[in-house]
């Protein structure tokens, strides 16, 4: 290899990286899925990272490799880049910068990953609320150098706003500040400091060096006044199982399974993904709109029947009962029912061009449900650099948050966001574009 | 196999494995298309991705008929053993296909094969596709293309938009937040849907395992005929698949990672020969499935720009 490509992201040297995953069978089958999100710009080390970890669990083919490198040396590169193997889309590669959201996949023996690699300016809000919408973990880079910036502020309010249930802090570039505690616990302090008022339950700080790989797969020689776990082994083992809600039976009814033909002619299944709760055959529900009271008769996934489902299980339900159901409705309990209404109080983010007007119409999407809308009122602008409540704010134009009420033309099935993200999220369509304009969490009814 | 399905089999109904959890998205993406939209169709290639396609469908519909029917764009240049599986399968499963010939567009003139040393007929997939949606006036089509394989795909939606003429606009994607999906469309505006865009090459063949999933003998080692063509092994068989001059047979043991047309795919050597040997393989693989598929290699755009073009 001709010394010039030696780089600082060609990994080769590192004699731990890439030694390989031992994968059994049983293991692999066994495992579990975190979603994460990583934010951050050019410069904070975050592909350096991301190459890391996809590189150190062998996701990263020869191939793809070869590739990167030769189209960094055809582009005139010293050195291979390695945000090539990240910026997918052919104007990112030629401007050298990430536009949009890259999923990227990576397995270990314990777990498998989904990253959601967002843009971190804040031209690309939009785009880190799209990722952080399915995520289970953030990712929040700080370059040690520079310490907590408005960028982090941003990025943490934003995992706080779509209740992102679990946050690490790296705190990178650690070789830069000699390995320096002192600055590391600064940074921490900072962070925790303004951190108190978001709702974020669960922080983790990991001081490392995405470069020199101090912190990222394998515990740091360099630092070892942090007794903590390194990023890949906290990510293998961040208790994931408890961010389900178990408690609180939602289903909403997506489709209607109903075979044409003499074998199955009783078959009359509701289709869906369970929002949050248990549901368990011989379980009393209520079927809304309708408040018809029936019990699960049998719970199965293309014919296997199963004795109970949890969310986010896609299954088809049948009911000892025969009720009007459709698509839209949503079976609970009895006892346990969302709130129904069509006065509704959400902080909202804009993703379009054209900005948000009160008084327009617009069609929502929530859960199975589709309704018209009309906003009612714009509360305030929230400041996103600064969290100050804007309240002659008089439209939301792109990447801007507000807190808005709404009244739908039919009531919806909801609970607070902050009690599930199923059922407490809508997106609001442009019904001339049919765009994707606005990205809604449901704070509760309009008082 | 056995251990494996005892320990899955003792699970606690509680916890939930990735797989069980990419299952459920695809289940809940194929249903939303079914009721969001008017005509759909399932891209069925006859490779493991679309077979796996088929069984998440049985899993969201059954005991119905899936509510569309499966669509191949027959390029003529098919391995012979994928189409035979191909029309078993739909015979075992009892729903309809469609088979939309690239040979038909070129005898209309309204597609031409790649001129030059390396005939493929990936080009003319995009005009014969297209026809088939203005002939059967589909307004989704579900593929089984995933996020891993290229990195112009780790960008592209779940439902993933296009205009009258098939393009697609990376620059203009809808936001797709939580598990809402925005079919809204206009007339002559048709969709592509990809359920499993969250999977790995790992997940698909885990999936497979674990499902029992049947596939073609082409994905397990076997002895055939091939040349060494710029650093890959083609596979050989009747023209215009020959050998070309200066090229030596070899019969050689290999299997294929993906299962494309004869004239793009290439062989790896392998001697894996059954479903857990291959998970085996992908494990320790250096080499991304893709790597195999010589239609990519043009140039570092080249998926992207196919894309745009109105391909898969």
């Amino acid at each position: 290899m001709p010394a010039e490509t030696k780089s600082k992201t060609d990994f080769s040297t590192d004699p731990n990286a890439n030694k390989g995953m031992d994968f059994s069978t049983d293991a692999y089958l066994d495992m579990d899925l975190l979603r994460f999100l990583t934010c951050g710009s050019v410069d904070d080390g975050k592909s350096t990272l991301i190459g890391r970890l996809l590189y150190d669990s062998k996701s990263i083919f020869e191939d793809q490799l070869e590739a990167a490198e030769s189209a960094s040396l055809s582009r005139g590169d010293q050195r291979m880049d390695l945000a090539l193997l990240t910026d997918g889309l052919r104007a990112e590669r030629e401007q050298g910068i990430t536009i949009d959201v890259a999923y990227r996949y990576f397995a270990t023996p314990k777990r498998k990953f989904i990253i959601a690699d967002c843009p971190g300016h804040v031209q690309y809000t939009r785009n880190m609320v799209t990722g952080a919408s399915t995520a289970n973990l953030a990712l929040i880079l700080i370059d040690a150098r520079h310490g907590v910036i408005e960028q982090t502020r941003r990025h943490s309010f934003i995992t706080s706003l779509l209740r992102i249930p679990h946050l690490v802090v790296c705190v990178n570039k650690m070789d830069l500040v000699d390995w320096s505690q002192e600055t590391y616990d600064k940074i921490r302090e900072d962070f925790e400091d303004f951190a108190a008022r978001f709702e974020i339950t669960d922080i983790t700080f990991i001081p490392m060096s995405a470069l020199t790989g101090d912190n990222v797969v394998n515990r740091s020689q360099s630092m070892d006044w942090y007794q903590g776990p390194s990023l890949l082994h906290h990510l293998e083992n961040v208790h994931i199982a408890g961010d389900r809600d178990m408690i609180d039976p939602r289903f909403p009814v997506q489709w209607v399974i109903r075979p044409q033909g003499d074998e199955h002619h009783d078959y009359r299944g509701y289709g869906g993904q369970i929002a949050s709760g248990v549901f368990q055959v011989g379980d009393e529900v209520v079927a809304l709109p309708s408040g018809m009271e029936s019990k699960i008769k049998s719970i199965d996934i293309g014919g296997d029947s199963q004795p109970l489902a949890t969310p986010p299980m896609s299954v088809s339900i049948q009911l000892e009962d025969d009720i009007d159901i459709s698509r839209g409705d949503m079976l609970c309990r009895p006892n346990n029912q969302p709130t129904s209404g069509q006065d509704i109080d959400a902080m909202v983010v804009w993703m379009a061009d054209t900005p948000m007007k009160v008084g327009k119409k617009y069609t929502i999407r929530h859960t199975s449900n589709e309704a018209r809308c009309i906003i009612k009122n714009l509360n305030y602008r929230l400041d996103i650099e600064t969290l100050h409540r804007v309240e002659e704010a008089e439209d939301l134009k792109l990447n801007e948050i507000g807190r808005i009420a709404i009244r739908t033309t039919k009531p919806l099935f909801y609970d607070p966001y902050r009690q599930c993200r199923v059922t407490g999220s809508f997106i609001i369509v442009d019904e001339q574009t049919n765009n994707t304009v606005g990205a809604a969490m449901i704070i509760g009814e309009t008082s | 196999m056995t251990s494996a399905t005892e320990s899955s089999g003792a699970q606690s109904h509680y916890k939930l494995t990735h797989l069980k959890a990419l299952e459920a998205e695809a289940i809940h993406i194929m249903r939303e298309v079914a009721a969001q939209f008017e005509k759909p169709a399932l891209m069925f290639s006859g490779g493991k991705d679309s077979i796996v396609m088929v069984r998440l469908a049985e899993k969201a519909f059954r005991p119905a008929k899936f509510p569309f029917p499966l669509l191949h764009i027959d390029t003529g240049h098919n391995f012979p053993e994928a189409l035979d599986f191909r029309d078993k399968l739909v015979e075992n499963i009892g729903e309809r296909l469609i088979v939309h010939k690239v040979q038909d567009l070129i005898d209309r003139g309204e597609a031409t094969e790649d001129p030059g040393p390396f005939p493929s007929r990936n080009r003319a997939q995009i005009p014969t596709l297209l026809d088939a949606i203005e002939k059967y006036q589909f307004d989704a089509l579900f593929g089984g293309a995933r996020r891993d394989e290229e990195k112009a795909r780790a960008k592209e939606r779940i439902f993933s938009f296009r205009d009258d003429f098939g393009q697609w606009d990376p620059k203009n994607q809808r936001p797709e937040l939580w598990n809402l999906y925005n079919g809204r469309h206009r007339m002559g505006e048709n969709i592509r849907v990809f359920p499993i865009s969250n999977w790995t090459e790992m997940d698909v063949w885990q999936y497979i395992m674990l499902e029992q999933i049947e596939i073609p003998d082409l994905y397990f080692s076997h002895k055939r005929d091939v040349v060494e063509r710029r650093g890959q092994l083609v596979p050989i068989g009747d023209a215009p698949f020959g050998p070309r001059e200066g090229e030596t047979i070899v019969n050689r043991t290999v299997r294929f990672r993906t299962v494309g047309d004869m004239s793009c795919t290439a062989a790896t050597d392998s001697p894996a020969a059954n479903l857990e040997e291959i998970v085996a393989e992908v494990a320790a693989a250096r080499a991304s499935e893709r790597g195999a598929r010589m239609d990519d290699k043009t140039n570092e755009a080249a998926m992207e720009d196919r894309k745009k073009e109105g391909y898969f």
